[in-house]
């Protein structure tokens, strides 16, 4: 009786072991509780489109997102003058002797080892519409209107020598093929013994 | 351990040293009034301090971080575990730590989802809610180029808490999130309103939204009131002050993921690299410590965002021979663990160094193997090579770059 104790217990104990690696690689929730989920929890409360639009502010390559209006280079120009300079250096050139709070903006299209700009290193042109409108200017983040975001990714562009369009909206801005983008491949490293 | 740092020479403590010179049963007394001005020679014979609301590090303590305009860096060659106090973990920041009212906080959820819906902070701890101990690390997490460098300076750009929050999965199923979506941009609610556009697959697996810190409510600096954690993967997704998920079909090529956080390997840009490759350092002894010949232990940290660290091995002879250091357990996946190794030195000059081996069968590479899978122009991001320290015939260590 006593070793068929002994044998239900160790059977007892296989059982736990088992059950509770299963639960351990099947998901990270660790759990012993045997209620089961609901299918909702009813937490939180749903938003409406007028909630949505306040906070979506996100561009794609495609261009999904991008409002209307349109921006020139002149005027981009004339506001990069005025906003920009403090930080990016005039003309949006890392200067040997001055050291500017931020990076240089504008070089031309061809990639050297410590010149990354948006003409030889960014792969998508609405990556600049979206993040000057959302980060810049630094010390007074998106106070920009869509207009002059709009001129200031058209002014970029264009100095960088990526197009000599003079105008950008939500037409042309998904259109402007980016010199750096050839270059872009997704990460390839995926663990075991090869150095990537 | 030469890990001794005395605080700064304070006004208080000037001004009794003053007392003392001119008055000594005086000071006595002082001392007597004012526990904590003196030490006192004997401290069975007068009763010590009382209790307090808020605790403190012995004042002998003095542990702090490095700080630029823009990051802060832990004090590795500290830490004796593989928790980093939450005041000493690192920081970097893409315009400021914003100041967020927790009763005004709400996450938004949105895109290809059911219901699109919001959550407020007590909405997400009504979830059930999961703690995992797991690193973080900046993807930009190697500065060389001098002798004088200690570990904090070379990798204090990693840190490891206890983080409690609500398993992302548990939140899209909330929302109805669709399995036909592929990526989900993570957006903060910091002046740069930060986003990075992450894999859906990695909120099926194991990606969490935290809104605690080793037992207590994180931090300002680490994302207060709650943050994305998605363990393994690089620093900068790991977005806090999280208020915005959308949820899409393809990656928004944000700024963060493509003109920063990229990399030149050979003659392409390497972009999306989500996993922090294995890596180790040791931490004692290592610059500025001087060692005396006899026994000592060589300890450090190791770590992989692909799972648990499965070997440290050290070299004593300049790389002539590695020999196993003990793992301190329970080793746990994606996580800080730290590495003990016996080594008694006759006093001869030589270089040490430490190098990991994770559970996918990576070891961590030498400077020399990164450059030839990457080409010399590499850098910036995801270097993560073996380091170097060297020991002079006087005990002096220091630091080998490379």
């Amino acid at each position: 009786m006593k070793q068929l104790a002994a044998i239900f217990l160790i059977g007892l104990m296989m059982i736990g072991i088992s059950s509770f690696k299963y639960r351990a690689t099947k998901s990270s929730v660790a759990t012993t509780d045997t209620n089961k989920w609901p299918a909702k929890f009813g937490f939180g409360h749903p938003v409406t489109q007028v909630e949505i639009d306040a906070w979506d502010i996100d561009i794609r390559p495609d261009g999904k997102g991008l409002p209307i209006g349109q921006g020139t280079v002149s005027k981009g120009r004339a506001i990069y003058v005025q906003k920009c300079v403090a930080c990016h250096g005039e003309g949006g050139k890392n200067q040997v002797e001055v050291k500017t709070i931020g990076p240089a903006l504008i070089s031309d299209t061809v990639l050297k080892a410590r010149n990354k700009t948006i003409g030889n290193y960014w792969p998508y042109a609405t990556t600049l519409f979206d993040y000057i409108r959302r980060a810049m200017p630094y010390p007074q983040p998106g106070s920009l209107t869509n207009t002059e975001v709009y001129s200031l990714s058209a002014y970029l562009l264009n100095a960088n020598h990526v197009t000599a369009d003079t105008i950008q909206n939500a037409k042309t801005l998904p259109k402007v093929v980016m010199p750096a983008r050839k270059l872009f491949v997704f990460d390839d490293r995926k663990g075991g013994p090869e150095i990537k | 351990m030469d890990k001794k740092k005395y605080p700064k020479i304070s006004r208080r403590g000037l001004l009794g040293g003053v007392l003392g010179a001119a008055l000594l049963p005086v000071n006595k007394v002082l001392a007597k009034r004012l526990p904590g001005l003196i030490p006192p020679d004997d401290p069975t014979k007068s009763p010590g301090r009382g209790t307090s609301k808020l605790g403190q590090r012995s004042k002998y303590e003095n542990p702090v971080k490095t700080t630029s305009d823009i990051s802060s860096r832990t004090p590795l060659q500290d830490m004796y575990s593989t928790i980093t106090p939450s005041d000493l973990h690192y920081e970097r920041h893409h315009a400021g730590i914003p100041d967020i009212d927790p009763a005004k906080y709400e996450l938004m959820i949105h895109g290809m989802v059911d219901r699109p819906m919001k959550f407020t902070l007590a909405d997400l701890k009504s979830f059930p809610a999961v703690a995992r101990t797991c690193f973080l690390e900046c993807a930009g997490n190697f500065r060389t180029g001098k002798e004088e460098m200690t570990p904090q300076d070379i990798l204090g750009l990693t840190s490891q808490s206890e983080w409690t929050g609500v398993m992302l999965s548990t939140i899209f199923r909330e929302v109805g999130a669709s399995h036909a979506a592929k990526w989900f941009l993570a957006e903060g609610s910091d002046a740069a309103v930060l986003t990075r556009s992450v894999p859906m697959y990695k909120a099926w697996d194991d990606a969490m939204i935290v809104y605690a810190q080793n037992g207590e409510a994180m931090r300002p600096e680490q994302g207060y009131p709650a943050r994305l954690l998605l363990p393994g993967w690089e620093g900068n997704m790991n977005v806090k002050w999280l208020r915005r998920i959308e949820i899409g079909d393809e990656p928004w090529m944000t700024r963060e993921e493509t003109s920063k956080y990229t990399y030149p390997v050979k003659d392409k840009i390497r972009m999306f690299s989500f996993e922090m490759d294995a890596r180790s350092i040791i931490t004692y002894p290592v610059y500025p410590n001087k060692i005396k010949s006899g026994y000592l232990e060589i300890r450090g940290l190791a770590w992989s965002g692909r799972g648990k660290v499965t070997k440290v091995e050290v070299s004593t002879d300049g790389g002539k021979t590695w020999l196993d250091a003990n793992l301190q357990g329970p080793v746990l996946s994606k996580a800080h663990t730290y590495f003990r190794h016996l080594w008694e030195w006759d006093g001869t000059a030589t270089e040490i160094a430490s190098r990991v081996t994770d559970e996918t069968g990576y070891v961590q590479p030498s400077v020399q193997q990164l450059a030839d899978a990457r080409g010399t122009k590499a850098g910036g991001y995801h270097m993560n090579p073996i380091n170097w320290w060297q020991i002079k015939a006087d005990g002096s260590v220091l630091f080998k770059p490379e």
